[in-house]
């Protein structure tokens, strides 16, 4: 198993670089220097912040060079200082913003597989049934649906009409002032309507990708095998078929990390939530490059750290992909 | 006649169907839409600002006094052009990087396929704001910038389907008559892999109208007084509070114009491969 996961951290090292590349690539996009296109489009920087500017890109050196300090800079998480008046670093500003993304998107994914997997299990199991006509319907329109018209539709109905959820940020104005019992039922109404948002978008794709898993395995010899010698169907579906058809839902797991992390930036933003998205939204609108680079590489990192510990999920319950 | 089966297994299928006549009804919509539309789009006309729905404006007015149901009409251009231009330039690419890598193989195709998992890492709409934040926001950049990162799931599919269509012994007559490499590729090898390829670029346009209202949405695409149904969301979010026809209908013309695309695409997938139904 230590084997299995140390091969998969040293592949994961090639892609790292390849994303730092991409991203040096991206900022290097842009017409003129960085420094010219900050100072032109920005009359707020000063003299002295095009120079530290200059110098954090190292501009004068050649393009490998400029790379290579660069990448130096990156490994040990130093993104430079943030274009924003605060001139904080940039790492500083992400750190704080992690936990909140991080939990929503854990949360939403717990929603996911919560609602998909019985949902896929069912449609399965009765192919061509009324449930399964009504569930595949309903993922083409899980499919089509605009998140950020879903999030507006959700804040006009519970949030306005019915003035049931708060419709903004992530606690009330007393917060600090409330008893740990006031503070969670706040918590949980602020991110109420955020979390269902985030969980949507995965929905379809998850009950499709689970209902097709388990057609898969019910044809399999072995299910034959088990209904063969008599036992019950429940047994065959829930002990023998689910097992497995499970398995890959762990891969598809790790797959959809980019989506919900790229989701981020609408619901953040729709409900002024102060997490990543929310960040980086504020980061593009404000032209905050420094800022822009640190969470393009971030959002990348968590890619691969998501796919990873999917990878090493997927060999920890199935010892065949171990074997490998 | 395998044309034929596949008209006649399409017709059969209702969804695909309801979604190809979604579809037309689209392009018309788009094509007449200086007919079609009752009022000059960004006409404004602030006595008139906010109004609710009406006999005189069925769609209601947006804080400008600008007729709801006209701007609608007229996003249904940009709904299109993005999906089209950003789908084509992602299929083309792809059938590039997928035809070069699946032919050639070897190092070739180990260095497109790493290229390919890479971008696979990054989280789509985190590098497309990335690169609009630093060039301007505009309906072609948009274009542009979708199609550079959607490219990715065309160019495995092909070199998927070319590995196989290689083995296959029409290629093996057609290397032995002396056919060069590219006549190969263009005769021979594509025109057999354009099938998923269809399906993927269906669905595609599909996403991409989805990403560019998105981003619209967000005041980072199609730049006002151009209508957009993203940008006309925003100001539905402006006043959430009271006017709710703002919001709602942007949104439906998005969700049936992304489902019409799906259920068009998966209606070719199954007439394509009726084994793929389950």
């Amino acid at each position: 198993m230590w084997a299995f996961i140390v091969k998969r951290l040293l592949l994961m090292i090639p892609l790292l670089v390849g994303i730092t590349l991409v991203s040096f690539v991206v900022i290097h996009l842009a017409p003129g220097t960085p420094v010219e296109l900050q100072t032109t489009m920005s009359p707020k920087v000063s003299l002295e912040a095009q120079k530290r500017l200059r110098e954090l890109y190292g501009l004068d050196q050649p393009l490998h060079i400029q790379y290579w300090n660069w990448l130096k800079r990156m490994v040990f998480l130093d993104f430079g200082l943030s274009f924003s008046p605060d001139r904080r670093p940039v790492w500083d500003k992400i750190k704080e913003r992690l936990p909140v993304t991080i939990t929503l998107n854990l949360l939403s994914l717990l929603i996911i597989l919560g609602v998909a997997i019985p949902i896929g299990v069912l449609a399965a199991v009765r192919p061509h049934s009324w449930f399964d006509r009504a569930t595949t319907l309903l993922v083409f329109f899980g499919f089509s649906m605009p998140t950020f018209w879903l999030a507006l539709l959700l804040m006009m109905f519970f949030g306005v009409y019915l003035d049931w959820l708060p419709i903004s940020g992530l606690t009330s104005l007393g917060y600090l002032h409330f008893t740990w019992w006031q503070k969670i039922q706040d918590l949980v109404a602020h991110i109420t309507l955020p979390v269902l948002v985030a969980a949507f978008g995965g929905l379809a794709g998850m009950s499709r990708y689970m209902r097709a898993n388990m057609l898969e395995v019910i044809r399999q010899d072995y299910i034959t095998t088990a209904r063969a010698k008599g036992l019950p169907e429940r047994t065959v579906i829930f002990k023998h078929a689910l097992r497995n058809a499970l398995l890959p839902v762990i891969t598809m797991l790790g797959l959809s990390v980019p989506g919900l992390i790229g989701g981020s930036v609408i619901f953040e933003s729709i409900f002024s939530i102060p997490g990543m998205g929310q960040l980086f939204y504020g980061a593009v609108m404000a032209r905050d490059y420094p800022l822009v680079m640190g969470e393009l590489v971030i959002g990348a990192f968590l890619t691969l750290l998501g796919n990873l510990l999917a990878d090493v999920g997927y060999a920890l319950v199935d010892p065949r992909i171990r074997a490998e | 006649m395998r044309r034929r089966e596949f008209w006649a297994r399409f017709r059969r299928n209702k969804m695909a169907m309801s979604g190809l006549l979604l579809v037309g009804g689209m392009f018309l919509v788009s094509f007449f839409a200086p007919w079609l539309a009752p009022y000059d789009p960004s006409q404004i006309d602030l006595k008139e600002a906010l109004l609710p729905p009406s006999a005189k404006h069925w769609l209601g007015t947006d804080p400008l006094g600008r007729d709801v149901l006209s701007r609608i009409i007229y996003g249904s251009q940009v709904s299109l052009k993005v999906g089209f231009v950003a789908v084509g330039l992602a299929t083309l690419i792809g059938l590039v990087v997928g035809a070069v890598a699946g032919y050639y193989g070897g190092w070739v195709d180990l260095v497109l396929m790493r290229f390919v998992d890479l971008m696979l890492c990054f989280p789509s709409f985190f590098l497309i704001l990335a690169v609009i934040a630093l060039l301007e926001p505009s309906i072609w950049n948009i274009m542009v910038v979708i199609g550079l990162t959607s490219w990715m799931g065309v160019a495995r599919l092909v070199r998927a389907e070319f590995l196989s269509l290689k083995e296959r012994e029409f290629v093996e007559a057609a290397r032995a008559l002396g056919a060069s490499d590219l006549r190969l590729i263009l005769r021979h090898l594509l025109p057999n892999a354009m099938a998923p390829v269809m399906v993927n670029a269906t669905l595609g346009v599909a996403g991409a109208i989805l990403t560019e209202s998105a981003l619209s949405f967000l005041g980072l695409g199609v730049q006002p007084p151009t209508p957009s149904w993203g940008n006309i969301l925003t100001a539905g979010k402006d006043n959430l509070e009271i006017a709710w026809w703002l919001s709602l209908f942007p949104g439906l013309a998005i969700l049936v114009t992304v489902m019409s695309y799906n259920l068009l695409g998966e209606g070719i997938r199954e007439a394509i491969d009726p084994r793929l139904k389950d």
